[in-house]
């Protein structure tokens, strides 16, 4: 176990030992002090377990690749943004574009994400515990999103075919997005991320939600859906 | 594009660190806000009937017979501190009273802030430096906004930076981006608002100032700049009472709040607030686009009697 | 082109062009998309002269006497900086909206010279990486297939906030180019019409890009230049705060900025024109004590050496090429005029690449129409012409006196109209006038 105390050593040097562990050799790796430092764990490319002691600031293990990150805290703008594989958790609370534009792996917010959670998903599965806020899923290409609690305005505003799953109320829903059935394939889906996620909610209690295809082929009675 | 940054005390024990707490939340501010700082702090209220203001100039001896030229013609001065290239003088006269006179006779002197209980300072130069020639970290006091500034669209001056002053005690520092301040400035100058600048933020201010004057609560004035002002923001203003706190809409421009039973503090950016004692321990959130968050001293001050 | 009889009158406010945009949109319901760049005239680096060398100035021998032409970008805070042979380089073109043979071709070309070309918006493939020996990746709003082992495998990183077709746009591109493998690498369903992002999803403003550029530079150990792309708008405050959030490099594209595939009201009527851009961002780079520290490169519309080196003699680091690259691998050649005239245009008037059905097989992604394009003889033809372009810009150089191409500047130049002079800075020929300067 190598610790980082980020009180003495700095974010650069964080990164580069995480960046220096050859891709076949597991390491683990404990940073204390971090105090809304940006940019922790970004660039992981091992199979690395990384806790994070306390709250992180923006870009909170962006890109990730195969890395296993949790952080103890809340997380800034954009954490696990473009990650291609491997888990992020966050015990806290996430700020605006957490997983944004991810391609893989699962991000799990065990707190709150605040808006644009899951923008411009590519692939990626988020599970937030907690509630989302508004245009989260905006423009969504691929991948799954799950909330347990609430979703802000605008959800899946602009959405491809990424698929949303939300337990709580929507306040609204973004242009091309609707409710769709829940099929047995669907609630198999469910289960297997919210057991992924370590949370005993039924997938019963979720309700499915996905685009509407109208955008696909611009017509020009949908112009002011623009 | 800039980090803003808001303290308020709940106790007088945190009135009595202000400036120390405050400084650290600044300075981390300084990556996103190289240009130039500032600060309004709320202190040392002046004796009923008299009003304090806030002048600058980068002359040093500007202040050399200011405060008996003030006596002779308005009222009694009752208090003159100099500090770097600002001045708190305070005197018994009212608001239009000073403004006329200065414009009169000392058109070289900007005026800062006039309240009761505000000051601000704000200068060019790295926020480190400002907040040390300003004497900041040793300040006491019952809340502060401050303000770290990346100028976009207008000079870096001392006159650009932030807070911008709204009217008596009231002031506003600004995150983010307007994109139809052009117009407004217009509209708000035939009102008889005045600017100085090209600044956006210096609109926003204006705008408050104008609805204030006819007769609006800061609620419903800052309601209706969520109908009139375009763009991106992330506002703290500064009152005699506290402080609010603004996001639009869209809500792209960060902001973090932590609350103890200490303090309540806000910041562009969390990194900003971790060193803040007991901050392990606060509730930490953010604020929700187009929603009006306030806080009044009023409500700590009952508490405290309680 | 139709005879108009003496005594028939065209209306300079609705001329024949506007009746047809007029009635193709009552007909249709939807804006005319095209690529091709701003079609106007605008005032450019055709408005300006060189002085060159006389009693006072003294030429340097062309052929004998050296002027260098190479550059360096990316000094400012990139372990590796990027050096070119010449300073022309390739400008960001998709794959998706070229062909791989188009990529390829480019590719080579660039090699062979010794320059740089640029990914789009759609992502880096192995094609592109493996025959351009520098290559800049750009990072866009939409991220499409972005990943950070090609950040990794990248020369260099340009984070895109606008070109010059469309500054502050994102808009729609319809569905005949998302083929198969574009759509893969896009995670988008085949066919579709392609909505793209304006805005980046998890920064918005030049104080939060501050933070991503740390991030970017943090993922790749600090090693590669951070290019910051801009369309030519407010290009004086762009430049100032580019240089405030942390770029080594920034490229400008003005309004003839041709490649993006966009709405005719975009292109023409958004942005400003390459001339005033330059000269902006070149006076906020002085300002602020840091030309050729942070290095600027400039496009759209650079066309020929004289273009390059006007470009250079006003500040410019290095320039890019978008449309002229196409042009020299065969676009709006007079052999296909017959094919463009199936489509309803003509060879030297051709704009719809985005339809895919590009008869020289350059930006399509339809099989027998890519085969048109030979990879190996178009990157022929595109070192060819940026040997041109390097050796008439050398020309001029030496015929001014410079020993390097980076010596050239303002005062070498001379307006011809007023505009221009306003523009660049520069005087009207024979006066020291230059519109609200002097």
């Amino acid at each position: 176990m190598k610790t980082f105390d980020l009180s003495r050593q700095t974010v650069r040097e964080l990164n580069q030992a995480l960046h220096d562990v050859p891709a076949d050799q597991p390491a683990e790796f404990l940073v204390t002090e971090p105090r809304g430092a940006h940019a922790l764990a970004c660039g992981i490319r091992a199979p690395v377990k990384v806790t994070i002691r306390g709250h992180a600031g923006y870009y909170c293990a962006g890109m990730n690749q195969l890395g296993e990150v949790v952080v103890e805290g809340n997380a800034g703008v954009g954490v696990a943004e473009n990650m291609m594989s491997g888990t992020v958790r966050v015990t806290g609370s996430a700020s605006q574009s957490a997983g944004a534009t991810a391609h893989g792996g699962l991000l799990v917010i065990e707190g709150n994400a605040s808006a644009r959670c899951g923008i411009s998903l590519k692939g990626a599965d988020i599970v937030v515990k907690g509630s989302v806020g508004h245009l989260s899923a905006f423009m969504a290409q691929a991948g799954r999103l799950v909330v347990c609690g609430d979703a802000g305005d605008a959800l899946g505003d602009s959405i491809y075919e990424a698929q949303l799953y939300v337990r709580g109320a929507v306040a609204s829903l973004g242009t091309d997005c609707v409710e769709k059935s829940v099929g047995p394939e669907h609630l198999a889906e469910l289960a297997e991320l919210l057991a992924r996620a370590r949370s005993d909610l039924k997938p019963t209690e979720f309700r499915r939600y996905g685009s509407a295809r109208q955008l696909y082929h611009f017509k020009t009675d949908n112009a002011a859906s623009y | 594009m800039c980090g803003i940054a808001a303290f308020f005390a709940k106790t007088p024990a945190a009135e009595a660190r202000l400036g120390e707490w405050f400084c650290p939340m600044l300075a981390c501010l300084s990556g996103r806000g190289p240009d130039s700082a500032g600060f309004a702090i709320y202190r040392n209220p002046a004796p009923a009937g008299e009003i304090k203001v806030t002048l600058q100039s980068p002359d040093p001896q500007a202040w050399a017979g200011l405060a008996a030229a003030l006596a002779r013609d308005l009222g009694k001065v009752s208090g003159e501190r100099a500090t770097a290239t600002h001045c708190v003088l305070t005197l018994a006269a009212p608001e239009s009273a000073v403004r006329a006179w200065l414009a009169a006779n000392r058109p070289d002197l900007t005026i800062m802030s006039i309240g009761t209980t505000i000051e601000i300072f704000k200068e060019t130069g790295a926020p480190a430096s400002v907040m040390d020639r300003f004497e900041l970290h040793s300040a006491t006091g019952s809340h502060i906004i401050g303000h770290t500034r990346m100028a976009t669209e207008s000079a870096v001056t001392t006159a650009g930076s932030h807070p911008f002053s709204s009217g008596l005690d009231l002031c506003l520092v600004h995150n983010g981006s307007l994109s139809n301040h052009n117009r407004l400035r217009r509209n708000l100058r035939r009102e008889g608002v005045e600017f100085r600048t090209d600044n956006d933020s210096e609109v926003a201010a204006g705008y408050l100032t104008w609805r204030l004057r006819l007769g609006d609560s800061l609620e419903a004035a800052l309601t209706g700049a969520l109908r009139d002002l375009d763009g991106f923001f992330t506002f703290a203003i500064g009152t005699r009472a506290g402080f609010a706190v603004l996001r639009d809409p869209i809500a792209c421009k960060p902001a973090v709040l932590a609350e103890t039973d200490e303090y309540v503090a806000m910041a562009s950016e969390y990194r900003s607030l971790a060193d803040l004692p007991g901050i392990d321990k606060a509730a930490l959130w953010e604020p929700e686009p187009a929603k009006i968050y306030a806080w009044n001293k009023a409500d700590y001050q009952r508490r405290q009697a309680a | 082109m139709s005879f108009i009889l003496p005594g028939l009158r065209e209306s300079a406010t609705f001329d024949r062009h506007v009746i047809h945009e007029i009635q193709r949109a009552a007909e249709t319901g939807i804006y005319d998309i095209r690529g091709w760049g701003a079609k106007r005239r605008v005032p450019h680096f055709d408005d300006l002269v060189f002085l060159g060398a006389s009693m006072s100035r003294y030429p340097l021998e062309g052929y004998r006497e050296k002027c260098a032409t190479d550059v360096t970008l990316g000094t400012r805070f990139a372990k590796k900086p990027i050096h070119l042979k010449i300073p022309i380089t390739i400008a960001g073109m998709s794959f998706g909206s070229l062909s791989a043979n188009a990529k390829e071709a480019l590719g080579r070309g660039a090699t062979e010279m010794g320059t740089s070309t640029t990914t789009g918006d759609g992502g880096m493939t192995n094609e592109e990486r493996g025959h351009s020996r520098l290559l800049v990746y750009q990072y866009l709003p939409s991220r499409y297939g972005m990943n950070p082992d090609d950040l990794r495998r990248a020369d260099a990183i340009e984070i895109v906030l606008g070109q010059g077709a469309k500054p502050g746009g994102g808009g729609m591109l319809l569905g005949q180019k998302i083929s198969d493998r574009v759509a893969r690498m896009r995670t988008l369903p085949e066919g579709i019409d392609q909505r793209s992002a304006c805005r980046h999803p998890d920064w918005t403003g030049p104080d939060d890009l501050e933070i991503k550029i740390q991030e970017l530079r943090e993922i790749t150990d600090w090693e590669k230049p951070i290019y910051i792309k801009v369309g030519a708008s407010r290009t004086y405050y762009d430049v100032m705060l580019a240089v405030k959030s942390g770029a080594d490099v920034i490229v400008v594209d003005g309004m003839q900025g041709g490649t993006g595939a966009t709405q005719d009201v975009f292109i023409e009527h958004v942005g400003i024109p390459t001339l005033p851009a330059v000269r902006q961002a070149v006076e906020a780079l002085m300002e602020l004590g840091l030309h050729r520290q942070v290095q600027l490169i400039v496009s759209g519309g650079i066309r020929s050496g004289a273009d390059v080196a006007k470009a250079l003699a006003m500040g410019a680091d290095a320039v890019s090429i978008g449309t002229a690259a196409l042009i020299a691998l065969g676009d709006n050649h007079p052999r296909y005029d017959e094919e463009y005239r199936k489509l309803g245009s003509a060879a030297g008037c051709y704009d719809d690449f985005h339809e895919g059905r590009d008869p020289a097989g350059i930006s399509t992604q339809d099989a027998e129409l890519q085969k048109r394009l030979d990879p190996i003889l178009g990157g022929r033809r595109l070192a060819n012409y940026l040997r041109v372009l390097t050796l008439e810009a050398q020309t001029i150089a030496r015929a001014c006196g410079k020993s390097h191409v980076h010596h050239l500047e303002p005062e070498d130049l001379a307006a011809l109209t007023i505009e221009s002079a306003a523009m660049a800075g520069v005087p009207l020929a024979g006066t020291n006038w230059i519109p609200g300067k002097s």
